[in-house]
């Protein structure tokens, strides 16, 4: 019989710590998958961040580093040029990659540095408890914006990857989301591809997921997938941002 | 050998190459931009090597903390305003046992202070500077020579205890020239360390972090950073003495200080006072012990610092109540000068009655 689905290789036996409804568990395992695809474990080191995916290094059966809050495409930089050899990724929050690390993502996309980012957009900080993020959405309750984000007070919601998009360096960009196993095999096809720019040598690559928080969202799991189709897309609307790849499409 | 005209700046570039530094991200700041423009000539574009000018001081170190991890000897380089904002890449690289140089070359402070030579930064270089409990190795030249020196011996010492090396300088030590001698040739395979993380290849996957839910297991990793450190105290304090045998009064100055100090006390001793120096060249750890044997013989100590008073109080700790300890300092990025000093020096003397007996 035909062997459709199994246990990634480079994802370890151990049971997540995240929240019922987390997205994160769904993307690690996505990441896992394809570094078994491309067979490229034994090459690949990880640059998690501070919050949830902390423990990142419980799952991921791959060198990981922790990077400091916002700091992931400076660490990953200076790995990637010290070891070329190595296939580098970072896995980034909204906070740490839209907010505090903002500065070194835009520069490092910009340098054309041969990484992949994998950034998590759940809109909220999660780890600290729900507080506004970069990409809270207006009106949105949060535990720093108890009246709903106030785009007079707070600012909006900030679409880093058309951002990133505009760097010159930059060769790859996709929003997707991981609410749907439509939308989670699309996810997949992204980061897929992100890792294969990234072999392929050709410049800075960047997946951003939509993923729910359905503990600081407060609302069920079913709930917050739908929000995403609902509310979260019209402000990060899913797709292709940029791609001079010059590859065949992620399809 | 030959030796050659160079600014302290460019001296540390060119011992940084020679000792086999293959990565240099750096930020420009006044009164070290001659050392990240030397990198960016000579690094650049050597097989192997990296020179990235980052978008900040804290890129810059986090880049360093990156390549550290690659295995790969890395450096970078900043002054006071710059070296404040390294400070959190500095806590994660003691924390994460990671090897790097940090290149100081110190100006007047607070806030932006001056481009001027000041030694402000003594408190922020040997108290660990960011957050957490942690030391780092702070080496202190006094010349051009030791620049050099030194920066080879800080890749050594950042190898082989696992810990970042901290060089103080100031602006005048980074933008003075004098001639230098390189006793290092660039070596042939550029070095990388054993336990480099480069991919899980043939072993099992290994982390690297700082954060832990678990008191007790930071608590170990403490412990074996204290016990660490009480090697490198007891291996590597390292300290100048100058005419201290018969000396009555002992001057107790580092880095550029310590330069004009020298001057100064060989005036002194042409008119018959007899003062003497102690010269950390670790700042930390500091060279307590030696000061505590000192004590046995002379019991006035005179402390002469660029600043308000910070070295000072490392003094006060070795000696208690067991000297006679003055203070003579210039803040903000003002440069005594030796004729200046000696006055201090001749003053106590004299209050102090040292002539007397003679």
């Amino acid at each position: 019989m035909k062997k459709v689905y199994s246990h990634p290789k480079s994802l370890k036996r151990r049971a997540f710590h995240y929240c019922p409804g987390c997205g994160h568990s769904i993307i690690h395992r996505l990441i896992c998958e394809v570094i078994d695809e491309l067979k490229i474990q034994e090459i690949t080191v990880g640059v998690p961040p501070p919050g949830c995916s902390v423990f990142a290094h419980h799952y991921f059966d791959v060198d990981m580093i922790e990077s400091a809050h916002g700091r992931g495409a400076a660490v990953a930089t200076g790995l990637k040029r010290a070891c070329p050899e190595t296939i580098v990724f970072t896995y980034q929050g909204d906070g740490d990659l839209a907010a505090i690390g903002t500065t070194e993502t835009i520069h490092a996309s910009n340098r054309g540095e041969n990484i992949t980012a994998i950034f998590i957009n759940n809109a909220v900080y999660g780890m600290t408890g729900g507080q506004m993020a970069p990409t809270t959405l207006t009106n949105m309750i949060t535990t720093t914006t108890p009246y709903g984000r106030d785009p007079k007070l707070e600012g909006y919601p900030i679409r880093m990857s058309e951002i990133i998009a505009l760097s010159k360096g930059t060769v790859y960009v996709e929003r997707t989301a991981v609410n749907s196993p439509a939308h989670i095999q699309r996810t997949k096809k992204a980061i897929c591809k992100a890792f294969q720019t990234q072999l392929d040598r050709l410049g800075y690559s960047l997946v951003e997921i939509l993923s729910p928080c359905p503990t600081n969202w407060k609302m069920t799991p079913v709930e917050s997938w739908r929000w995403i189709d609902q509310e979260m897309v019209k402000e990060f609307p899913l797709g292709v941002i940029k791609d001079i790849t010059g590859a065949k499409n992620a399809d | 050998m030959t030796r050659e005209l160079m600014t302290g700046n460019a001296a540390i570039g060119e011992a940084a190459i020679r000792a086999g530094c293959q990565f240099y991200s750096g930020y420009p700041i006044t009164p070290q931009n001659e050392l990240t423009e030397y990198m960016a000539k000579n690094l650049s574009r050597r097989k192997g090597c990296t020179f990235i000018q980052a978008e900040s001081e804290i890129s810059a170190i986090n880049m360093v903390y990156g390549a550290s991890v690659a295995g790969v000897r890395a450096m970078t380089s900043s002054s006071s305003p710059g070296i404040s904002l390294k400070q959190e890449g500095i806590s994660y690289l003691a924390a994460c046992e990671l090897p790097a140089v940090i290149v100081n070359m110190s100006r007047g402070g607070p806030g932006l202070g001056s481009i001027s030579a000041s030694q402000s930064d003594y408190f922020q270089s040997t108290r660990g500077g960011g957050h957490g409990d942690y030391r780092t190795i702070v080496l202190a030249p006094s010349s051009v020579q030791e620049m050099a020196d030194y920066t080879h011996r800080a890749f050594e010492l950042s190898d082989k205890y696992l810990i970042p090396v901290i060089i103080l300088g100031d602006g005048m030590l980074g933008q003075m020239m004098e001639p230098v001698e390189f006793k290092h040739e660039i070596p042939k395979i550029l070095p990388v360390r054993s336990r480099a993380m480069r991919g899980a290849k043939g072993r099992p996957s290994m982390v690297i972090k700082t954060f832990t839910s678990n008191p007790s297991e930071l608590e170990e990793l403490n412990w074996s950073l204290f016990r660490r450190y009480q090697l490198i105290k007891k291996e590597e304090t390292t300290f100048e003495t100058f005419m201290v045998d018969d000396a009555r009064l002992i001057v107790v100055a580092f880095g550029i200080a310590a330069r004009i100090a020298r001057g100064a006390i060989k005036s002194a001793r042409a008119s018959g006072l007899k003062v003497g120096m102690m010269r950390p060249v670790t700042l930390w750890p500091f060279p307590s012990e030696k000061l505590q044997e000192l004590v046995n013989q002379v019991k006035n100590f005179l402390v002469f610092e660029m600043n308000m008073g910070q070295m000072i109080e490392d003094v006060q700790l070795a000696l208690g109540d067991k000297a006679d300890i003055s203070f003579y300092g210039r803040p903000g990025g003002v440069i005594s000068t030796p004729s200046e000093i000696l006055r201090v020096i001749s003053r106590l003397y004299y209050q102090n009655g040292l002539d007397a007996g003679k």
